[in-house]
Formats: structure tokens, C-alpha cells, sequence
């Protein structure tokens, strides 16, 4: 029963999907939240600083 | 007492060995020394959060695999009666979410580097062929999962499949030509051709940065010859 | 050896890189794998936790049939008499002519034939009633029907259409008006109760063999009807929607197939009969062009018109100053 709970969703996805109209763009409220992240992921990647590291050979 | 490993090199005549097996060797060591195929350094310029994209990558596949192991183990249908088989489901979705976000930010940041410069073309070829095929790896996925999801699906594309002839003997809607498509043949082809592509970037090491002087440099350049690893 | 050999090539900085000769820093790679293996591993679980994964049930003849009858006759009429979209479909399922797409004289599945034989009348209606025991008033219509001309056939088939479209569920039980059509009733009437019994998933699914996991014929039957596509109508999941990148639910679905599902909203894609054959042509030249990205000029040189590289490399390039 525990572990039904525990693997059963905390948050549930199912049921009518939410989505956005932009002229003839339609797209879901979940992959637009997924490409979203993608890109300022990558943003992040590109712009926070890297570890430097000790030892370089010349 | 000394035990024959089967490895002569210091014979005389060895490197002359025409055998398949010495020269499939010779060709590898050639290519891949072990200080290149494992390298416990890095060009200095490697310095940037967007690198660790390729191994997130590499390890959400792995993830993947082993959901879809767990799967296996239990067959097709276990997910739908069980709920730690539907959380091994879940686990699968979410490692394939992770795969393709991840593989997707490795690509754009592979593009901004114009990461094909230097020789790094079948690099950069062998990475776009294992999306696609990856692509068709989830799609046959979608496919297997033996609910409404796979019936819309499967009766959707057969009009774009059937439409290239591929229908003929490609049928989405044959469950279990598809379900073995998805856990034998497409994960073979995945695996291959990513293995591929990571043995090319150990091959080649990962591109330099583009010369500071942006100008088209007027210098020519000799016939690319080895790069360093 | 040939003098062109030897001549070397102007350097172009979108093809070519100098060597590196600069420094080196230590990089521990497999302990990178396995951080970055338990990372993605938490990811997942947490995901997995979190949000779960959809499992809609799937559509059956039997819960179709007993959802909607009316749907469920008119589609199996239009089976018998070879109108539906599958008996007009042509290859790969029957020899319908003039059926596949094409682009000019490219007709790939018509050169690729017939390879999965489906007649609807037969596999879809008589052959799964003719299994049906102790029924001799059902086998008597199948009798009268199969032996009756192609006119009379017709005759009786466009009685039952004109019919059945005035058709009504009465309690789950499939009410017709009476018209000219012959055994039709009672053949289309029996077809609907062997559904609803789930008698006819079992038969068509099995084709005769104990051991059977291919849907083909099932999964037609269903797709003929409006019931499914009016499932995926309410779930976002039908082609003018952008379907083929969603997911049942609030569930995050396929979104790499942005691209393949935007030209089934354009022109004239939208709207072709052809739509199929076009967008595959058309995403096959774009992933050959994507392969080929290193080798086009233009396009190749946008990383450096851009100049993201400068942030990526930022430190290599303070380090030269």
C-alpha cells in the first residue's frame, strides 16, 4: 500500500491537456514548458562560469 | 616459467604479420592508443558547461537501456497490471525525455561550435543519423506500449510510412514486429552508431576554438595530417 | 604521385582548424560518466515520482460497439460494401487504382504493391460471422447475400446507408428503420451484437492461429469508425492539431517532431491528397541537408556570423589577450 502511494504520481498529468494558440502555431502547455527549459539550459551552459582546474600542462 | 600469451611483437618478423588479426590490431592501436581512447586531459580551452551534454546524453541512453531492460524482464504488458511496473514505465518515459533534451542541447551546442571544422565531418554525420534513428527507436516505442496511445499512433503514421511504400513490409500496426524492432534492432543501430560518434571525438579530440582573427585568413594550410588527442 | 595531391587547399575557417598546440588541463572522464550517470539516474526517479506516465485504456470493437452502435453499423456497412477507407486505401492493403500518393511519377507505394491483402466484406464482416454457431437465421442473410448479384448487393448495401444514418441507440442496442435492404439488417445487426460480445476482437485478431500479435485487422476496423478519432480530437492528438508531437493528458509528448508535424499545417501539404509523400520528402531533404551541413556554404558559416562561440570559448579567449 506504501509503496503504491509512493509510485503513484505526486502530481497527476491526466485528464484534459491545457494548450496554447499563437496564430497557426498549437502546442501543449507541457512541451512548450519542456522546450522552455531546453533553451535556457543551454543559455545557462554557455554563460555560467566552468570550474577551473589546477594543474595545466604546457 | 613464462606463459605464451600469443602476442610475438618482439619476434623478428612481426610487424610484417599479414594476418587479419595483427593487422585489425596494429590498425586499432594505431588509432586509438589507449592515452587517446581514455585521456585523463583536455585541451585547456574545454571550458564550458555545454560539454557535459555528450555524456548526459550517453548516460540518459543508459538509463533507457536499463528501464527498458527491467521491461523486458516482465514483457510487454506487465506495466499495465502492476504498479511497480508502471513505475519502471515511468521510469523509461522520463530517461527518454532526458535523452532527447539533452541530445538536443548537445547538438545546438555542437552547431555554435561549428564542432565539423577540422576533419570532424563523419563526427558531425554519425551524430545527426543517431537522432534520427533515435527518433524512430522511440516512435517504435510509442508504438509498443499496447494501449489507446499506440493505437492512435500506429493508425496515424501508417498513412505517412504507407505513403513511401515502406508499409508494404514496415507495418506499424503489427504489434509484435514493432515491439521487436523497438528492443532488438533499433537499440543495436542506436548503440552502434553513437559508439560510433564517440570513438570519432576520441579519433579527432574535440574541435579548437575558431581563430581569434576573424578574417578569411589568406594562409593555406597543408593536408590534414593526425591530430593530437 | 599527382602534383594536386601535394597542393595544399586554402585554409576556410568554417572547414578548417589550426591544430592546437596550446595547453593541456587534466579531465577525469569517467568520473564525469558516472556523476553525470547518478545525476541523470535522481532525474529520472524524481520524474518517474513526481509525474508518472499515461496509460489510457485502449478502444476495443467491443467498448466501441457498446459506446456508440450507430457508429459502429455505419462504419461496418460501409466495410461490407467496399466504401471505407480502408477498402479504398489501396496498397499496401488491396489494388484500389489511382489510390496512392505521388509526387509526378514518384508512386512508391504503388510500385511496392500489395503486401498485407485485406477485403474488408470478407475479412472484416462474413468470415468472423461465419464462425458464429447454432445461428441459421444469420448464416441464411450471409447465404442470401453472398449469393445474390453485385446490383442486387449494391441495391440492398445503399438501402442499409440511406437507413442506418437515421439509426439510433436505444439502451445499447442498435435500432435501424426498416428499409429495402434486404439480409443486410441482419447481417450488420449480427456483426454488432458479435462486437459487443467482444467475440469479434477475439476472431478478427486471431486470424485462425492461437498465437497472434498482429493487429492489422482490428486496428483498421476501429480507425474506419469516428469513435477513436474523436477520442484523439478531445485529447489534441488529430494531425490539424499538431497531434503527432503531443501526449494524452497534460503529458509532455514528442516535441523533436515539431518540424515533421509543421508542414501538415502549411500549404499546400494541408490540403493535398499527397500531403503524406510531400512532408516525408520534405523532412528528407532537410535531415540529408542537416548530415550535410559541413559541406554547404552559408550555412555552415553561421556559428561564426553568430558568435555564440565567443561565449563557449570565453576564457580561451581572454587567455590570448
Amino acid at each position: 500500500m506504501v509503496l503504491g502511494a509512493l509510485l503513484a504520481a505526486l502530481i497527476n498529468l491526466n485528464g484534459s491537456g491545457h494548450y496554447i494558440h499563437w496564430g497557426f502555431i498549437q502546442i501543449s502547455v507541457a512541451n512548450f514548458v519542456v522546450i522552455l527549459l531546453m533553451i535556457a539550459v543551454f543559455v545557462l551552459a554557455i554563460v555560467l562560469p566552468f570550474p577551473r582546474r589546477k594543474g595545466r600542462d604546457e | 616459467m613464462s606463459v605464451d600469451t600469443g602476442s610475438h611483437t618482439d619476434e623478428p618478423g612481426a610487424e610484417e604479420s599479414r594476418q587479419w588479426t595483427a593487422r585489425a590490431r596494429r590498425a586499432a592501436e594505431s588509432a586509438f592508443p589507449p592515452d587517446r581512447l581514455l585521456p585523463d586531459r583536455q585541451p585547456a580551452y574545454m571550458a564550458s558547461w555545454i560539454y557535459v551534454f555528450g555524456v548526459l546524453t550517453v548516460v540518459s541512453l543508459a538509463w533507457v537501456i536499463i528501464t527498458g531492460c527491467v521491461l523486458a524482464i516482465m514483457g510487454p504488458s506487465w506495466w499495465h497490471v502492476s504498479t511497480a511496473g508502471h513505475f519502471v514505465n515511468s521510469l523509461h518515459l522520463w530517461s527518454v525525455e532526458a535523452f532527447f533534451s539533452f541530445m538536443v542541447i548537445h547538438l545546438w551546442g555542437k552547431f555554435f561550435m561549428a564542432a565539423w571544422r577540422g576533419n570532424r565531418r563523419l563526427t558531425w554525420a554519425t551524430g545527426v543519423i543517431s537522432f534520427a534513428v533515435s527518433v524512430g527507436a522511440a516512435f517504435t516505442g510509442y508504438l509498443s506500449q499496447q494501449n489507446f496511445d499506440s493505437q492512435w499512433i500506429s493508425t496515424q503514421a501508417k498513412d505517412g510510412i504507407n505513403a513511401t511504400g515502406a508499409g508494404a513490409v514496415w507495418n506499424v500496426l503489427n504489434f509484435g514486429q514493432m515491439l521487436m524492432w523497438h528492443i532488438v534492432l533499433l537499440p543495436i543501430a542506436v548503440v552502434i552508431i553513437a559508439g560510433l560518434h564517440v570513438l570519432l571525438v576520441r579519433r579527432h579530440g574535440i574541435v579548437p576554438p575558431f581563430a581569434d582573427d576573424e578574417r578569411k585568413s589568406k594562409e593555406t594550410v597543408a593536408p590534414p595530417a593526425e591530430e593530437p588527442a | 604521385m599527382s602534383p594536386d595531391a601535394k597542393r595544399p587547399r586554402r585554409f576556410k575557417p568554417d572547414r578548417d582548424v589550426k591544430e592546437w598546440k596550446g595547453a593541456y588541463v587534466p579531465y577525469d572522464f569517467l568520473k564525469e560518466a558516472f556523476v553525470a550517470f547518478l545525476a541523470v539516474g535522481v532525474l529520472t526517479v524524481l520524474l518517474a515520482v513526481v509525474f508518472s506516465s499515461p496509460d489510457e485504456p485502449a478502444v476495443t470493437l467491443k467498448s466501441w460497439s457498446i459506446a456508440n452502435p450507430v457508429d459502429f453499423a455505419q462504419t461496418a456497412i460501409t466495410e461490407l460494401d467496399g466504401t471505407s477507407a480502408v477498402a479504398t486505401y489501396g496498397p499496401p492493403y488491396n489494388a484500389t487504382p489511382n489510390s496512392s500518393q505521388h509526387i509526378g511519377f514518384f508512386e512508391p507505394n504503388q510500385w511496392f504493391g500489395v503486401h498485407q491483402p485485406i477485403n474488408t466484406a470478407q475479412d472484416f464482416v462474413i468470415q468472423p460471422l461465419r464462425t458464429l454457431p447454432s445461428q441459421p437465421i444469420l448464416q441464411a442473410a450471409l447465404n442470401r447475400y453472398q449469393s445474390a448479384s453485385t446490383t442486387q448487393q449494391t441495391s440492398w448495401t445503399t438501402a442499409y446507408e440511406k437507413a442506418v444514418a437515421n439509426a439510433n441507440d436505444v439502451h445499447g442496442r442498435l435500432h435501424v428503420p426498416l428499409g429495402p435492404y434486404g439480409p443486410v439488417g441482419i447481417i450488420i445487426s449480427a456483426e454488432t451484437a458479435m462486437a459487443q460480445t467482444g467475440g469479434l476482437d477475439g476472431t478478427l485478431l486471431s486470424e485462425g492461429q492461437f498465437y497472434n500479435t498482429n493487429y492489422t485487422k482490428p486496428l483498421l476496423f476501429i480507425a474506419d469508425g469516428t469513435y477513436l478519432s474523436n477520442l484523439a480530437g478531445a485529447q489534441h492528438l488529430q494531425g490539424s492539431q499538431w497531434g503527432m508531437m503531443n501526449e494524452t493528458g497534460n503529458y509532455p509528448g514528442q516535441a523533436w517532431l515539431w518540424l515533421y508535424t509543421m508542414w501538415y499545417q502549411v500549404p499546400p501539404m494541408n490540403s493535398s491528397s499527397n500531403g503524406d509523400l510531400e512532408v516525408w520528402a520534405i523532412m528528407m531533404v532537410l535531415t540529408l541537408g542537416l548530415i550535410l551541413l559541413p559541406f554547404i556554404p552559408g550555412l555552415r558559416s553561421i556559428p561564426r556570423w553568430t558568435r555564440v562561440y565567443r561565449l563557449i570559448w570565453r576564457r580561451h579567449y581572454r587567455s590570448l589577450t
